[in-house]
């Protein structure tokens, strides 16, 4: 069988109809020397020697199997129960992709239907999307959807600098061009304000306001007064969400959110070097035609059977083209899928119980921490299950010595904002013993000796 | 298809009624589009506008469409209840499915129903 879908006959019968005598000629405006480069490649291996030398390659990658981590800043060591890997690499979901012809997969779209739902209760929302590809990119469509919503007319959206670094990295890449002005995006503004100082920030012309829970530092603020500021002034109010923390905080829905989106990383999906991830974003149904993305819907079939549809695709980009919110309606299927197996597996309660376990491990490292000489938390307001600290060295120089007693430490925090130079951000989870984090502890005083 | 002798229409399928200043979607263009399920008027009243000018969006079960002011002048009102219940314009677009009303407009660009009528037919085929 062939797998070349043309045949030579087909080939010249379309060569012809354009007016082309062979397939060289459509390559005629590439300068020949760059048609064919030779390329410089070593001699075949076998299969048993190209074997061995990925396996090498491998080799070189440390992973969190082989250390203690305290490393989060976005992303999340979990315990991913072993069913999910199993059920994602079934032939039948093993693809990316919402198929072009989707409700021949029902499966599939049953099981984007379910993560659905799920979004929407640890959200407190209405509606939510079939993902997007990360955190990042979902903020960066809440920021398109405003834009959407106000018709191009409000031209401002402010962002806490206490957004992920990375996320409103992409937020201004997604935005240029679009005759925006992006207010609060300063990593050197006051960071110990609460949302009071984002408030001062919103005016007449400003579409969306987007802040994080807890935020970049681990902070958790009750974003309920700014939401109605936000509201008094006609915009709409976005908060990016850890959903591990929805398990056992109040939800930014009912603080009044119209948008909540989120990196589902933490949601049964591995660290895997920063990714494939997962971006979860949901909102209010009066919106529903501005969100970007795909949606499945729960309908019935001419027998009455209960069945899953693409709904609202008129809205899509394939569709309404240049009017579309977003060029974008991609979705990670495969990874929604995996959370939507990891919180089913974990049920409410098994949920509750990783992020109690994370809420209360994380307090008790900080407790400790909090104790040593010459180490302090930067901030008293509370936290989840990642807080910072103030350190009495340059952050790498600890982090050098931790990883020499098989411990990746904290983020360093300096490396975004300035006036954090010398600032630890620790993240403790489900995954780290008591034994692991007095290792930490011990090794952190043993540092500040030196 | 109906097609009412009172009004005009626009080649890009909206009718306008020169006496009431009211326009909307066409019965051919409803039936075009098929069941829509979201109108968004574009326009807001006071506004003064060109012809041409988008002045709503639509989107079906299967398509997205434009629509477009069919005279120039000043919006007077727009129909409100077409955000809530969009399926007005396939039940009912001469009537209660109008979209805005146009004050001042110049209907004389436009087409009667006579002339609409051969141009839906020309499309037809």
């Amino acid at each position: 069988m062939t797998y070349i879908p043309h045949s030579p006959k087909e080939r010249d019968a379309m060569l012809a109809t354009i007016g082309v005598k062979n397939l060289e000629d459509l390559f005629k405006d590439i300068p020949a020397k760059h048609r064919f480069p030779d390329l410089d490649l070593p001699p075949a291996l076998t299969e048993m020697e190209a074997a061995a030398e990925l396996a090498g390659y491998a080799d070189a990658n440390e992973t969190t199997q082989s250390f203690v981590s305290f490393l989060g800043a976005g992303a999340y060591n979990h315990y991913i129960p072993a069913a999910i890997d199993h059920i994602l690499r079934r032939g039948e979901f093993y693809t990316a992709y919402t198929p072009y012809q989707p409700e021949i997969s029902q499966g599939t779209l049953q099981a984007i239907f379910e993560y659905q739902s799920m979004m929407t209760l640890l959200t407190g929302m209405e509606v939510s999307n079939a993902s997007h590809y990360d955190g990042a990119t979902a903020v960066a469509e809440a920021a398109n959807m405003a834009y959407a919503q106000f018709r191009g007319k409000r031209t401002r959206m402010v962002i806490s600098p206490t957004v992920n670094p990375q996320y409103r990295e992409t937020l201004r890449t997604y935005t240029q061009g679009m005759g925006l002005t992006l207010a609060g995006d300063d990593t050197r503004a006051n960071l110990d304000g609460g949302p009071e100082t984002i408030e001062k920030l919103i005016d007449e012309n400003t579409a969306l306001v987007i802040v994080q829970y807890p935020d970049y530092f681990g902070r958790i603020y009750d974003y309920t007064r700014l939401a109605d500021a936000v509201h008094a002034a006609g915009a709409l109010f976005c908060v990016t969400a850890n959903p591990t923390a929805l398990a056992i905080l109040k939800t930014p829905g009912e603080m009044g959110a119209d948008i909540v989106v989120g990196e589902g990383q933490p949601l049964g999906i591995p660290l895997s070097f920063g990714g494939p991830y997962l971006g979860f974003f949901t909102t209010q149904k009066k919106y529903i035609h501005k969100m970007a993305g795909r949606l499945v819907g729960e309908t019935v079939d001419n027998r009455g059977q209960r069945a899953f549809v693409l709904t609202l695709t008129a809205r899509e980009q394939h569709i309404k083209r240049e009017r579309a919110t977003s060029n974008i309606c991609s979705n990670q299927g495969l990874l929604a899928l995996a959370s939507a197996v990891y919180l089913s597996l974990l049920g409410q309660t098994g949920f509750r119980q990783v992020a109690e376990l994370c809420y209360h491990k994380a307090h008790y490292a900080a407790e400790q921490i909090s104790k040593l000489k010459g180490y302090h938390l930067c901030f008293d307001t509370p936290f989840f299950h990642e807080f910072s600290v103030c350190c009495p060295k340059p952050v790498a120089e600890i982090n050098a010595h931790l990883l020499e007693h098989g411990i990746l430490g904290g983020y360093d925090l300096g490396q975004d904002y300035p006036a954090l130079k010398d600032h630890m951000l620790i993240a403790v989870t489900e995954m780290n013993t008591r034994e692991e984090i007095d290792l930490l502890v011990e090794i952190l005083e043993e540092v500040s000796h030196d | 298809m109906n097609i009412p002798a009172n009004l005009k229409y626009s080649k890009t399928d909206e009718w306008f009624d020169p006496t009431t200043g009211a326009m909307g979607l066409t019965d051919y263009a409803q039936e075009q589009l098929s069941d829509i399920v979201f109108v968004e008027i574009l326009l807001s009243v006071g506004e003064t506008v060109k012809d041409g000018q988008p002045a709503a969006s639509v989107e079906s079960v299967k398509a997205a469409a434009e629509t477009y002011t069919a005279v120039s002048g000043k919006v007077s009102e727009i129909n409100e209840a077409l955000a809530d219940s969009p399926e007005i314009l396939n039940s009912d677009p001469f009537g209660a499915g109008w979209m805005v009303k146009i004050e001042g407009g110049d209907a004389s660009g436009l087409m009667d129903a006579d002339k609409y009528e051969k141009y839906c037919a020309e499309r037809s085929h």
